[in-house]
């Protein structure tokens, strides 16, 4: 296996080559926060909360889609980026609904951990409070949009995990939504196996099953990473 | 004893989509039934409709070439050009056209020593609003794909992609990289197959240089791209059209069909390797899709929106392979960069921005249309000039120039030579050339609000600071609109659209705040001025 060395923060790490920036700064025990990144999938560089500085390119790049390169020069916590990844959740928290407070997912949500991470105790943004729809047409499961921070990963592992595509992107800029099949009530949409899998990639109570509605969301956000392993490496029993 | 020359008389008939919006078309069979009435042939008179004649805020034009009793060749060989036509006039323009000077047509003649025809310099438009866009006899007749000829049997690829690269081509579309640097980059690439992509999703409001070219002279761009695709050694390309230009597309079809008839591109067939297979795409109405990476997955069949580069698509484009994507007007100039030379070319414009552009003229101005001109040309020579000043004689407030992604110049910095590094660093950008000038009676924020709001219209929404941020900054620049905004309002949006240009995924949420930021440079007094009294601090 071939091996690079690159800087972060000052700090000499060595990986292999192939590596994506963001592996690197975890191997390395930096903390670099996501949301669109879950192990397993591949990565979109979406919520732009893991921008980094790389010595000789003017433009900041997303840690999840970059790979390491040999010498590379990488920042991961300088002002301007701490500045701009608060400013990054408060807009997260403006343009949906995110009560914590009534949510499934209070305690168990991402975005909610990104805050404290972020040091974010209020928006300076004047909340948007659209006007979304709750589909709760599937006998198991409920996608709840005013949650939605459209990173993505229900689409993702429907679609490279579970193999089902259910999920997808429809229209544009704020009004963006995840519809399942063709724009359908989820419940209709016969493609959905019922796994759950995107319900446990949600980093958000925008998908949870109907039963933690009274017990609180517990997702598994590492189940993407574990399959894919399993499956690369033929390995069915986990450790 | 002087000899008195005749030339015999054609005209041609503006058939580009400003005049036909304008009523070309009822002109032309005018025109055609009354040379019926006269017992004229096609071949006594012919009636050519061509491309863009450019002065489109006189539409319908016309063309007169030769038809005139004078001692003098170079007069009776001369082109008179008339405006403002309308079928009732077609008895008036036989004659005028037999016999000339008809008394009738004073008001419509246009003067074609006009600043505004007489300091363009044809490059890209050569032959657009000369031949007739659907006749590729007439394209071959005025020296379409003789290049590609000379270099198919001539040159190596390696030697066209260096004329390029010595000629200074730098790509029109907005961003300015290197042509030659590009094609490089594509050839390089490991071996394997290349694929070209013609990027003609013109999208910027106020812009129609490529429609224009594509409407005009479709065979030129096709020529350029069979000369790109030989030099990167690509086998397969397609032009990305916009589903809004759909003349310029049924031109396109047509051209395509005549080229693949003549042999000049592939047929599917493979039967000659060295033809390119060129297909036309039809986008279905994103503006997103005119950025690179979103057009290539709109081609793929997939979702157009952006994603990170690099890779670039010059080393993973469609379907992975290598992809050249180029804009129609940089395609376009290829052809005559072969023809004259890469010093003929480069000798052309200023040094760090040979060649010319091709420039969309519209808003408060007394002439619109489309002008060519030599990069590094002063703005005010352009709006001036050429464009006649504002309309009804009002002072120009500030030119707009790149669309949604550019900024103003305001009037006092008019001089400044239109080039990408000389507009930049007044915070504006050349972008693919649409210049709409602004009159005194326009509110700056107003403008900036109107930019902000395509932009969050247009916005795909994959990555945060587009999708949410232009909500945001449109709701800022509404106070400013309304009157009730606060001097920490402009702090607040001036540290926004910082985030949003530093952080967003593709070139457009870049650039989404760029128009606002820079009205907000010139005019900030005008966003002071719809501030209120009381203050209440950002927090």
């Amino acid at each position: 296996m071939e091996l690079i060395q690159l800087w972060l923060n000052d700090q000499a790490v060595t990986v292999s080559v192939g590596t994506s920036l963001l592996a690197a700064c975890r191997a390395a025990g930096l903390t670099l926060p996501t949301l669109c990144h879950l192990d397993g999938l591949t990565p979109v560089g979406a919520c732009r909360l893991c921008l980094v500085e790389i010595a000789g390119c003017s433009r900041l790049q997303p840690a999840c889609t970059t790979a390491a390169a040999d010498g590379q020069r990488v920042h991961t916590h300088t002002q301007e980026l701490l500045d701009l990844r608060r400013m990054a959740v408060e807009l997260f928290f403006a343009e949906g609904n995110h009560i914590c407070a009534i949510c499934v997912a209070n305690g168990n949500c991402e975005l909610q951990s990104m805050a404290v991470l972020v040091g974010m105790d209020h928006s300076r943004f004047p909340a948007q409070a659209p006007q979304r729809d709750v589909d709760a047409s599937h006998p198991r499961f409920t996608l709840d949009h005013h949650r939605c921070i459209l990173c993505t990963r229900c689409v993702r592992v429907c679609d490279q995990i579970e193999g089902a595509h259910v999920w997808d992107v429809a229209y544009r800029g704020e009004h963006c939504k995840v519809i399942a099949g063709l724009d359908q009530p989820w419940g209709a949409v016969a493609a959905c196996t019922d796994c759950g899998k995107c319900v446990d990639a949600c980093p958000t109570g925008a998908l949870f099953r109907k039963e933690e509605g009274l017990t609180g969301k517990q997702p598994d956000p590492a189940g993407p990473a574990r399959l894919r392993l399993a499956r690369d490496q033929g390995r069915w029993w986990i450790p | 004893m002087a000899t008195a020359h005749f030339h015999a008389p054609r005209w041609r008939c503006c058939d580009a989509s400003a005049c036909r919006m304008a009523g070309s078309a009822p002109l032309w069979r005018a025109l055609r039934r009354a040379r019926r009435a006269a017992g004229l042939s096609a071949v006594q008179l012919p009636i050519k409709r061509v491309g863009c004649l450019r002065l489109c805020s006189e539409g319908p034009l016309l063309a007169l070439d030769g038809g005139a009793v004078s001692a003098d060749p170079a007069a009776g060989r001369a082109t008179r050009l008339y405006g403002r036509l309308t079928p009732e006039l077609a008895a008036d323009l036989l004659m005028e056209a037999l016999a000339g000077a008809v008394p009738a047509l004073e008001p419509h003649r246009l003067d074609p020593h006009l600043p505004f025809f007489a300091l363009q310099r044809s490059v890209v438009l050569e032959h657009c609003g000369v031949l007739d866009p659907g006749a590729i006899d007439d394209a071959l007749a005025h020296g379409a794909y003789a290049q590609l000829r000379h270099c198919r049997r001539r040159l190596s690829p390696a030697a066209v992609r260096a004329i390029v690269r010595l000629s200074g081509l730098r790509g029109r579309g907005g961003a300015g990289f290197p042509t030659g640097l590009k094609w490089d980059t594509v050839a390089q690439q490991p071996p394997g197959p290349r694929l070209l992509v013609c990027n003609a999703d013109e999208g910027d409001p106020g812009a129609f240089m490529n429609r224009s070219v594509l409407e005009g002279d479709p065979h030129r761009l096709v020529e350029g791209m069979a000369i790109a695709a030989y030099a990167v050694g690509a086998e397969r390309g397609y032009i990305y059209v916009r589903a809004e230009y759909p003349l310029a597309i049924r031109r396109l079809r047509v051209a395509l069909a005549q080229a693949r008839r003549r042999g000049l591109l592939g047929d599917g067939q493979a039967s000659d390797p060295m033809a390119l297979r060129l297909e036309l795409r039809v986008g279905a109405g994103a503006y997103v899709c005119g950025e690179e990476t979103a057009l290539l997955r709109s081609i793929e069949g997939r979702r157009g929106v952006p994603h990170p580069r690099p890779p670039y698509p010059a080393e993973v484009g469609l379907g992975g392979a290598p992809t050249l994507i180029n804009n129609v007007e940089t395609f376009a100039a290829v052809p005559s960069i072969l023809r004259h030379g890469a010093a003929w070319y480069g000798a052309i414009g200023s040094p760090a921005s040979p060649g010319t552009k091709v420039f969309a003229l519209s808003g408060a101005l007394r002439h619109t249309g489309l002008v060519e001109v030599p990069l590094g040309t002063p703005l005010r020579q352009v709006v001036e000039t050429m464009g006649g000043g504002g309309s009804e004689g009002w002072p120009i407030k500030a030119v707009q120039t790149g669309g949604p992604s550019g900024g103003c110049v305001p009037a006092s910095q008019l001089d400044v030579p239109l080039d990408d590094d000389h507009l930049r660093s007044l915070g504006a950008r050349i972008g693919s050339g649409g210049l709409v000038v602004i009159g005194p009676t326009t509110s700056m924020p107003a403008l900036a609000r109107q930019f902000m709001r395509f932009s969050r219209q247009e916005s795909c929404g994959q990555c945060l600071p587009c999708r949410a941020g232009t909500v945001q900054l449109e709701q800022l620049l509404d106070r400013f609109v309304g009157g009730v905004a606060s001097r920490a309002d402009v702090e607040r949006f001036e540290a926004l659209a910082a985030m949003v240009q530093r952080t967003s995924l593709c070139g457009l949420g870049q650039a989404a705040p760029t128009p606002a930021l820079s009205s907000l440079r010139w005019f900030r007094q005008e966003y002071l001025d719809a501030c209120m009294a009381t203050e209440t601090p950002w927090s």
